[in-house]
């Protein structure tokens, strides 16, 4: 007779927070109370960071000069998710892309909305559509939509 | 070994129970600050960076990500560690292999903890043998209440003892800028402290740590140039033992503590650790740890451990200084826990440790980081080549 391999089940709960730190503190307090999506600007290396962080990681100076880098930028890479996981955060299909917002010199990804899937292109412009109720996190940017 | 290793550069934050007004890569950022600045070097002159933290004990896992920037590894060869307890002495034993291996000069080690923003015990009940141990979840202190019954019943130790070691602890920290618990304790405060897991008192355990450690290391050549003060490491070495069976209970003489050091002093000509060595910064998340485990360093013989306390053989004035710095009992920034015994230990070494600069002249000192499922790291640091 075939026997079942004996299994112990289990689950991990593993609670934590996160302290946002010096600059992103500014940054997400901007983006909930005024919708203004802040970057930071490393005046050595000429780059605006978004998302902010505290250190250019090409010339290591310490960085202090929020710059708003605005709520219009261009896709440079987007993919459709067509399968479920229950870690996604809506019902697919859904596209993600990395998009460069017309202030910074990085890419921040995020979703792409109002527009049917295969209409979505790279070099895309977007704007980003608020949340009306914002909580001081990247989600109090719902989506990009097409300009 | 190809190349002979030296530290130098030490730097650590200031270590408190909380932080919120950094976040994890500003924190580490800190200490690798400091270090660079200690060393007198940019980050352009470093070739390779190693950090560390422990996974799960801030809720995530593999915090160099996203920590490029803050630890300066951005474009740059590394690697991240986690081995529990050990993991700073780990980091710091994979920034000698790099810079002993001839592949780089300049070698970056950072680690840290930020306990303000998990839950520690949540994270290492994780670690424990899924099957036959995660279930009792005693964490730390349970292993060290063990530790301290176990002494008291071999060696007639009295609690008293282990209060003399904790003052002196307390003597350390508040001598040492960076240290956490600063509490100007008596024999009486420990004695009377809330009993947590017997015999195993609060302020017998160490701390909730927040902070952050990093070293600079070089290969001979590169170090000479860099320093007219290097550390040099002279050898490293980890163990590991078995937890399953806790063979350490069952047979008391037979630990990766022992046999660490025993390795350390065979391959260094060393027979009165004691003696020869002049300064041991240590690994002792509980004081229970320092006391009973004198004996296992080979510092004292077995049973004597108390006796030493009673003398004071191993505060900071005493003949064998151990922990100058306030010890892990004090300070225990988990993942950068084993890192700062080795940045205390090249201070000493250097004599730049300050207040707490041990009397002993320091040509010498030994350090050691226990954690996980009983394995040990221990290190020799020498003035001179």
């Amino acid at each position: 007779m075939r026997q079942e391999p004996f299994v112990v089940p289990g689950k991990l709960v593993v609670p934590y927070r996160y302290f946002v730190g010096r600059l992103a503190s500014k940054a997400l307090i901007a983006l909930r109370d005024d919708k203004k999506v802040m970057g930071v600007r490393c005046p050595t290396c000429n780059l605006t960071y978004m998302p902010p962080r505290s250190t250019c990681g090409r010339c290591f100076s310490k960085l202090e000069e929020l710059v708003e880098v605005g709520d219009k930028g261009t896709v440079l890479t987007y993919t459709v998710v067509y399968h479920k996981e229950p870690v996604h955060p809506m019902e697919p299909p859904f596209v993600y892309g990395l998009i460069k917002l017309d202030g910074a010199d990085t890419a921040l990804p995020h979703f792409i909305g109002e527009v049917e899937p295969e209409k979505v292109s790279i070099g895309m412009k977007v704007q980003a559509v608020f949340k009306d109720k914002r909580e001081g996190n990247i989600l109090d940017i719902k989506y990009f939509k097409p300009q | 070994m190809a190349e002979r290793v030296a530290i130098v550069g030490v730097g650590q934050t200031y270590h408190r129970s909380r932080r919120p007004d950094v976040n994890q890569v500003e924190l580490m950022n800190e200490a690798v600050r400091a270090a660079l600045d200690d060393a007198q070097l940019t980050l352009r002159d470093i070739d390779a960076v190693v950090m560390g933290n422990m996974e799960l004990f801030e809720g995530n896992y593999l915090v160099d990500m996203w920590a490029s920037d803050g630890i300066g590894s951005y474009l740059k060869p590394g690697m991240k560690i986690t081995t529990g307890g050990t993991t700073g002495a780990t980091v710091s034993c994979a920034a000698f292999n790099h810079a002993a291996s001839g592949l780089f000069d300049v070698v970056l080690a950072v680690a840290f903890e930020k306990q303000d923003e998990g839950d520690t015990t949540a994270g290492l009940n994780s670690v424990s043998d899924p099957l036959w141990r995660r279930w009792i979840a005693t964490g730390a202190m349970g292993a060290f209440a063990r530790v301290g019954r176990d002494y008291i019943r071999r060696t007639g130790c009295k609690e008293e003892h282990a209060a003399m070691l904790r003052v002196k602890a307390d003597k350390g920290a508040c001598r040492n800028p960076y240290a956490h618990l600063k509490l100007n304790l008596t024999i009486e405060d420990v004695m009377n402290s809330r009993m947590l897991m017997w015999p195993m008192r609060l302020l017998h355990m160490c701390p909730t740590s927040v902070g952050a450690a990093a070293l600079v290391v070089a290969s001979e050549k590169r170090a000479k140039q860099i320093t007219k003060k290097p550390v040099w490491v002279k050898d490293w070495v980890t163990v590991h033992e078995e937890s399953a069976t806790t063979w350490s209970m069952v047979r008391p003489g037979e630990t990766s503590l022992e046999k660490a050091s025993r390795l350390i002093y065979q391959r260094n000509g060393i027979t009165k650790p004691a003696e020869e060595i002049d300064v041991a910064e240590i690994y002792e998340p509980s004081i229970w740890g320092e006391l009973a485990w004198y004996e296992q360093y080979h510092f004292c013989e077995p049973g004597e451990g108390w006796r030493w306390a009673e003398k004071g053989v191993t505060d900071m004035e005493g003949e064998f200084p151990v922990n100058p710095s306030g010890g892990v009992v004090a300070t225990n920034p988990i993942g950068a826990t084993a890192m700062i015994r080795i940045v205390e230990a090249a201070l000493q070494v250097r004599g730049d440790a300050g207040e707490h600069q041990v009397s002993r002249p320091v040509r010498t000192a030994f350090t050691t980081a226990w954690g996980g499922s009983n394995w040990t790291v221990a290190t020799l640091l020498t003035k001179s080549l």
